[in-house]
């Protein structure tokens, strides 16, 4: 999938020409419609660079980064409806409460590698999708899980004061998924990057340079939930009411890692094209051509597809590799 | 430094790759030699901690290494390159080694990048300092394990193998590092390799070993004539 060259992998003059768009053409020549698409597209490249970021950077398979997106749109949503919070405050804190709850699950997680890795952090998501059928997504309502006892009481979450209409919460989106695209930047060009390349080639030879492997994981697990908690306060203030479990479902990790397979995990571009795919591409034909029972077949086809394409890959990586010796 | 090894004994199942080792390496570059098998990579895998032994010891510079975690291990001393090559293929030779100084050593931005140029330097990269691995042919990618070995200040340097598969005349370039990294940072320096040529030319002292056991030990020129080891390389009956 593409060398992973550090530099290729943000390129500064394709970035600015998609921001100038997405900024200042797409909000005047769509519509509500697809400005919302859009706005999910850009949310759904950060879960999937999360995700992308694990598996092909630091060579951790997570089924589960579905549970850190849910978590911070939960969070954000709740405080959304007590406080008076900024929003980007909010964002903040539910970012965080997913990297918290993301490190305490990895840790157990981080005893595992491979494929049980894959199988725990599916477990894992199954268990948020529980929790979160019985909890639901709050609506207006009180008390700790803030769901409406009433009709009445139902109202939309808040969205910023600067950013209250579709197009102007696009384009805060927009800014926010690339403050954390530089954020994640940040770390890959830096001594956590270097580690986790060494511990995704060879964990023996990671350690013999001295490296902690655990925590360099928990470091890529904390911020890959980061960012996909932070993503998913984005999705709640995208939606802002009757949030259903549809997105954080088992069946949303398995298409979340199958179009970041696809897409490709190395580039920046990967997570947009992963984003493109379950967003835009999936709307586009659901609303031309194909109805309800598509969604399911088709994720499920993407998945054997990129999990096919990726055992190939990495049949190959294995080939030239070896181990110890 | 000397190396003082006592009694070390691993068993994997019912194979005893290594079974009471004793010996001691006394410093400078010292040779470890042996046939197929005969539990030398073993034998490195539990100084850098990757294999637990049921039972021995290992002591250098007053220090018990075994009771360390496998990273701290590294990050107080023992370097090592491993008998497959393992540069990290998606950093630069400069990233390469760049990221076991920053985890072995503490310094400023400028400290870390004229160490690491030291290094290069020393092992004859600074050509290819801000090339990618991964566009390298084998020679450069051994070359940076062993700036990866060298950088800073090593105490232990273990050496699987470095030469293999390379052609005579990178061996002796490899032989000249090789022998001038003990005055360089003033490591004990372990070398496997089965071209004899290479460690004599590299190693005073040499200990061999077949089936798990120390078979001999001593300068190098009186262990490769010893009637015991003749008889292991050559597979004859014990004498
Ligand atoms: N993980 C393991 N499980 C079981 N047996 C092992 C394991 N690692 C090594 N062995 C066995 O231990 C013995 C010593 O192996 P080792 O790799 O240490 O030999 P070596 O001296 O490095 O050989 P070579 O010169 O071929 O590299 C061999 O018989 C090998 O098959
Ligand atoms: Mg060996």
């Amino acid at each position: 999938m593409g060398a992973i060259v550090k530099h290729k992998a943000f390129e500064p003059g394709a970035i600015a020409v998609i921001v100038v768009f997405a900024l200042f053409v797409a909000p005047s020549i769509f519509g509500a419609f697809w400005i919302t698409n859009l706005t999910q597209m850009a949310v759904f490249s950060v879960v999937a660079a999360s995700a992308g970021m694990l598996y092909g950077r630091v060579g951790l398979v997570s089924l589960g980064q579905v549970a850190p997106y849910g978590i911070g749109c939960w969070v954000t949503m709740r405080l959304a409806y007590a406080t008076s919070l900024p929003f980007p405050v909010l964002l903040l804190i539910g970012g965080i409460v997913a990297a918290v709850i993301g490190m305490l699950i990895g840790l157990p997680a981080l005893r595992v590698s491979g494929l049980y890795l894959a199988l725990v952090t599916l477990m894992l998501a199954a268990a948020l999708e529980t929790v979160l059928g019985v909890l639901k997504f709050p609506n207006g309502g009180s008390g700790f899980s803030g769901v409406v006892t009433s009709l009445s009481d139902l109202a939309p979450m808040r969205r910023p004061g600067f950013a209250e209409t579709d197009p102007a919460y696009f384009r805060f989106t927009v800014i926010v998924a690339l403050l954390l695209f530089l954020l994640a930047y940040v770390f890959l060009a830096g001594k956590p990057g270097r580690a986790w390349a060494s511990i995704r080639q060879s964990e023996p030879s990671a350690i013999a340079a001295g490296i902690a492997i655990t925590q360099y994981k928990l470091i890529a697990f904390a911020l890959a939930a980061f960012m996909a908690g932070v993503a998913g306060g984005l999705f709640a203030g995208s939606v802002q009411q009757s949030i259903g479990i549809d997105q954080f479902s088992r069946q949303a990790a398995l298409f979340l890692i199958a179009v970041v397979l696809m897409g490709g995990v190395h580039t920046l571009w990967g997570a947009l094209l992963a984003g493109f795919f379950s967003k835009v591409m999936l709307d586009l034909l659901t609303s031309y051509m194909v109805g309800g029972q598509f969604w399911n077949n088709f994720s499920l086809s993407l998945f054997g597809f990129g999990l096919m394409m990726n055992l190939i890959q990495s049949t190959k990586a294995m080939e030239k590799k070896g181990l110890l010796g | 430094m000397k190396v003082e090894v006592n009694d070390i004994r691993v068993q994997f199942g019912g194979v005893m790759p290594l079974d009471g080792v004793t010996v001691t390496f006394p410093g400078g570059t010292c040779g470890l030699i042996g046939p197929n098998g005969a539990g030398k990579t073993t034998f490195f895998n539990v100084l850098s901690g990757y294999v637990t032994p049921v039972n021995g010891s290992v002591r250098c510079d007053g220090v018990e290494l075994l009771t360390m975690p496998d990273y701290k291990r590294a990050r107080w001393g023992v370097r090592r390159t491993f008998q497959t090559e393992q540069a990290i293929e998606g950093l630069s030779v400069f990233d390469n080694v760049l990221t076991v100084y920053e985890h072995t050593a503490k310094g400023s931005r400028a400290e870390k990048k004229k160490a690491v140029d030291e290094a290069l330097e020393f092992c004859g990269l600074l050509g290819v300092r801000d090339q990618l691995v991964r566009t390298l042919p084998a020679k450069e990618r051994r070359f940076i394990e062993m700036a990866r070995a060298v950088v800073g200040s090593p105490k232990v340097v273990l050496l699987d193998e470095p030469a293999a598969g390379l052609p005579d005349e990178e061996t002796n370039e490899l032989s000249v590092i090789i022998r001038s990294i003990p005055e360089r940072s003033d490591a004990t320096v372990i070398l496997v390799d089965h071209d004899m040529a290479l460690v004599q030319a590299c190693c005073e002292w040499s200990a061999v070993l077949d089936f798990g056991r120390l078979l001999a030990s001593g300068p190098t020129g009186d262990v490769l004539r010893d009637p015991k080891v003749l008889s292991a390389y050559l597979g004859e009956d014990e004498l």
